[in-house]
């Protein structure tokens, strides 16, 4: 029987992706200074280590096992809660005009920046307390709900869609003065 | 051999013989009690509507009064199973047009409805009582309308669950003023408005009203008014459980439900305002089975509630109960039996809620008589399911969901084949089991070994190799229905195992890698069993052998093909033809 198993083993067909029968990398849950920061390094360590479980919200068909019937109930009370989107203008330095976007669509700030950098074509950077930015960078920022403009990242990605009224993307060396209080 | 009784004499005897598995002894003893059985039997259910057909339930049993048919996979529940599958209850209801005039209930899950069936059921059977349409589709409030006009004596009218094609609320008031038989009716899935008048005055005139179950558009204010007309009542499901704060509208709903004193199952609540909750404080004690499974309340409130209900013996709930308010259930209601734990937001990978694998330790400790679990949760541990095992050794349903595929024990990171298998060693009376998180090919040599009275499993994400399924169905003695998704099992293990297949009501398995060529291998090693490839790419003859087909679903049959077949389904043919 071992030896069958062995060679049921040599020549069986997976479903999974090379090395995912490790266990699971243990997810970091700990929030580190910057929000952005933490998101952006676990989004490079995911990609090294082929980790077979996606990061944030993909729907695979059918997972978890909610009832069709029973998901029509809780996504009627969803979108009964957060019908309308959440748009927000965003300008950025040097571009003639201004977007728009649905910070709903987005699940985190890495989803957020990759969205940017596509519709800006710029490299948006993070900002770190030792180094500041790399002054060929662009700064995300934001104005909030009392008017101040904020250097994005602080703040949990809910708390920032929440606070959130209007965004700029400026150069790094302008975005030197938000860094200090 | 002369019988030293007549014929009517043992027909009186069997009248007493209910169950269909002790019918089914019966009419195995000899020719003689075989015919004398089939004329008498009553009441057939097929778990499997393509596994027989009408003409030959029509052949066997002239004179059924009850039928009970089931249509879909399980996995259609979740969207696994194609549109336009089939199911079709349509032949079902032309042949017992003809030969059941006297056919008095139908009760039906996961079929296709239509409006002409539902048409002809009203005007084919004079005596007719009883529709149960259970995750049913196809058919329209029209079909409802038709229903209620013509079925002078109808006692039951359950829709379950059913995706009606919903045109208006108007269908409620075909029902003629003189019918007056209703003792069961759920409309909860429907959602339009009914008239609120002919609801309200359908009620007053059914003295045996013990079920009602509104949908959402009946609001709050309308309560009083239909339950003190409804005092016999034992099962209730509000419509939307809003509204503004008033205080006469408060204490109207407590005389209302204070009233029906035979009240023992709640269900509805949604949009639910916790200032109303109070209104069912009176009804709580006597309560058997609560149903909050769509109200969005949070765990204070649940709390409050719960610890009131002392004779609980069901809860359908959301997460929003969390570990605490199980804790507090397993303190208060320890005549709890059924627990079933849904998620509020199943699709957010962090957690909204503070519930984990400890709410159902709690429950599991606290409560003795705990029998059939279904619980989603983020998080579980080897640990957490050895003490339920311990804790539950009387478990007959067991279906725990850890939302994030193939997550291993949270705390050791281990996977979680030696939970599992503590569930099945020491559960002995297991006969419906469902896994999830990172497991090995381990967790099946467990199940395998120990499961010995296990007729349904489900299986996701799991297992390494073939000899995971080998364990499976070579092992469990009992299994009848197997359901696989995304599962590294294939060709051997299937091939290894065909016989098996005979003895089991039916095997689902979804995006696993199995072989076209060992599909019709199947098809030519069984015999009375079809073996049907699923496949939307087209047919599997333009790829080769080697290439894993998407769907496969295997049941045993005395009907031979399917003859409903849609164009992405082919049966494999017991000569290895190419199938059509």
């Amino acid at each position: 029987m071992e030896q069958e198993s062995h060679v049921m083993k040599a020549t069986e067909l997976r479903l999974g992706l090379p090395g995912s029968d490790e266990p699971v990398k243990k997810s970091n849950n700990k929030r580190a200074s910057s929000e952005m920061n933490n998101n952006l390094s676990n989004a490079e360590k995911e990609d090294h280590q082929e980790s077979p479980v996606p990061p944030t919200k993909t729907q695979v068909v059918g997972w978890p096992p909610v009832r069709a019937y029973r998901k029509n109930v809780l996504r009627q009370k969803k979108t009964e809660a957060d019908s309308s989107g959440m748009y927000v203008k965003v300008s950025m330095d040097g571009a003639p005009f201004l977007r728009k976007i649905d910070l709903k669509v987005y699940n985190n700030y890495t989803e957020l920046l990759k969205a940017f950098e596509n519709m800006f074509k710029c490299t948006i950077g993070v900002y770190c307390e030792k180094e500041g930015y790399n002054g060929s960078e662009d700064a995300l920022t934001y104005e909030d709900k009392d008017g101040d403009w904020m250097l994005a990242g602080d703040v949990p990605w809910e708390m920032f869609i929440g606070s959130c009224r209007r965004m700029r993307i400026m150069k790094a060396s302008e975005a030197k003065g938000l860094g200090c209080l | 051999m002369a019988y030293s009784f007549p014929e009517e004499v043992l027909e009186y005897v069997l009248s007493f013989i209910k169950t269909d598995k002790d019918r089914n002894a019966v009419s195995l003893v000899c020719k003689s009690w075989y015919e004398i059985e089939r004329w008498c039997r009553r009441r057939v259910f097929i778990g499997n509507c393509y596994a027989v057909n009408p003409r030959i339930m029509i052949r066997r049993f002239p004179e059924i009064r009850s039928v009970e048919i089931k249509g879909k996979p399980h996995f259609a529940d979740f969207n696994l199973v194609p549109e336009g599958w089939g199911g079709y209850f349509h032949p079902w209801v032309v042949a017992m047009a003809r030969a059941y005039p006297m056919l008095e209930e139908i009760r039906l899950k996961r079929m296709v409805v239509s409006d002409d069936c539902l048409e002809m059921i009203a005007k084919s059977f004079k005596n007719f009582r009883v529709l149960v349409m259970s995750s049913c589709e196809g058919f329209s409030t029209d079909g409802l309308a038709c229903i209620a006009a013509n079925c002078r004596n109808l006692r039951e009218l359950d829709l379950r669950e059913s995706e009606v094609e919903d045109l208006s609320g108007h269908w409620l008031s075909h029902f003629p003023d003189t019918c007056t038989s209703l003792e069961s009716l759920n409309i909860a899935c429907l959602g339009s408005e009914v008239c609120f008048s002919a609801l309200e005055r359908l009620v007053s005139r059914c003295p045996n009203l013990r079920k009602l179950q509104l949908n959402r558009t009946v609001p709050l204010e309308k309560l009083p008014n239909l339950l003190i007309r409804a005092p016999e009542l034992v099962e209730f499901g509000t419509g939307a459980y809003s509204a503004e704060l008033r205080p006469e509208l408060l204490s109207n709903l407590v005389n209302a439900f204070a009233g029906c004193k035979k009240l023992k199952a709640l269900s509805g609540f949604w949009d639910v305002v916790p200032a109303y909750i109070p209104a069912i404080y009176p009804v709580c004690c006597g309560l058997t089975s609560l149903n909050l499974s769509y109200a969005n309340i949070q765990s204070p409130d649940i709390i409050k509630l719960v610890s009131q209900c002392q004779n609980l013996q069901r809860l359908w709930v959301l997460d929003y109960i969390e570990d605490s308010g199980l804790d507090v259930l397993a303190t208060c209601c320890k005549k709890l039996e059924e627990l079933r734990v849904f998620p509020s937001d199943p699709y957010d990978v962090e957690p909204n809620v503070s519930l984990t694998e400890q709410g159902l330790v709690s429950v599991s400790e606290g409560c003795p008589k705990l029998q059939s679990v279904l619980y989603f949760c983020r998080r579980m541990s080897n640990a957490a399911l050895f003490t339920i095992a311990k804790n539950s050794p009387n478990l007959i349903r067991f279906r725990l969901c850890i939302i994030e595929a193939r997550a291993p024990d949270y705390l050791t990171y281990e996977p979680l084949d030696a939970g599992f298998g503590a569930i099945v060693e020491n559960c002995r009376e297991l006969r419906r089991l469902s896994l999830s998180g990172f497991l090995t090919d381990r967790v099946f040599e467990y199940i395998g070994k120990h499961a010995k009275k296990l007729e349904m499993l489900s299986i996701a994400f799991a297992g390494q190799g073939d000899l995971g399924l080998h364990h499976v169905l070579s092992g469990c003695d009992s299994l009848r229905k197997l359901e696989i998704r995304d599962c590294p099992f294939g060709d051997k293990a299937l091939l290894a195992n065909a016989a098996k297949l005979e003895t089991m009501r039916s095997l689902w398995m979804s995006s696993c890698p199995v072989s076209y060529g060992a599909c019709k291998l199947l098809g030519q090693k069984l015999r009375r069993v079809n073996v049907e490839v699923i496949d939307e790419r087209g047919t599997p003859e333009s790829r080769p052998d080697s290439c894993h087909i998407e769907k496969l679903y295997i049941y045993r049959t005395l009907s031979g093909p399917r003859v409903d077949t849609p164009d992405f389904i082919w049966t494999m043919d017991e000569e290895g033809n190419t199938p059509q």
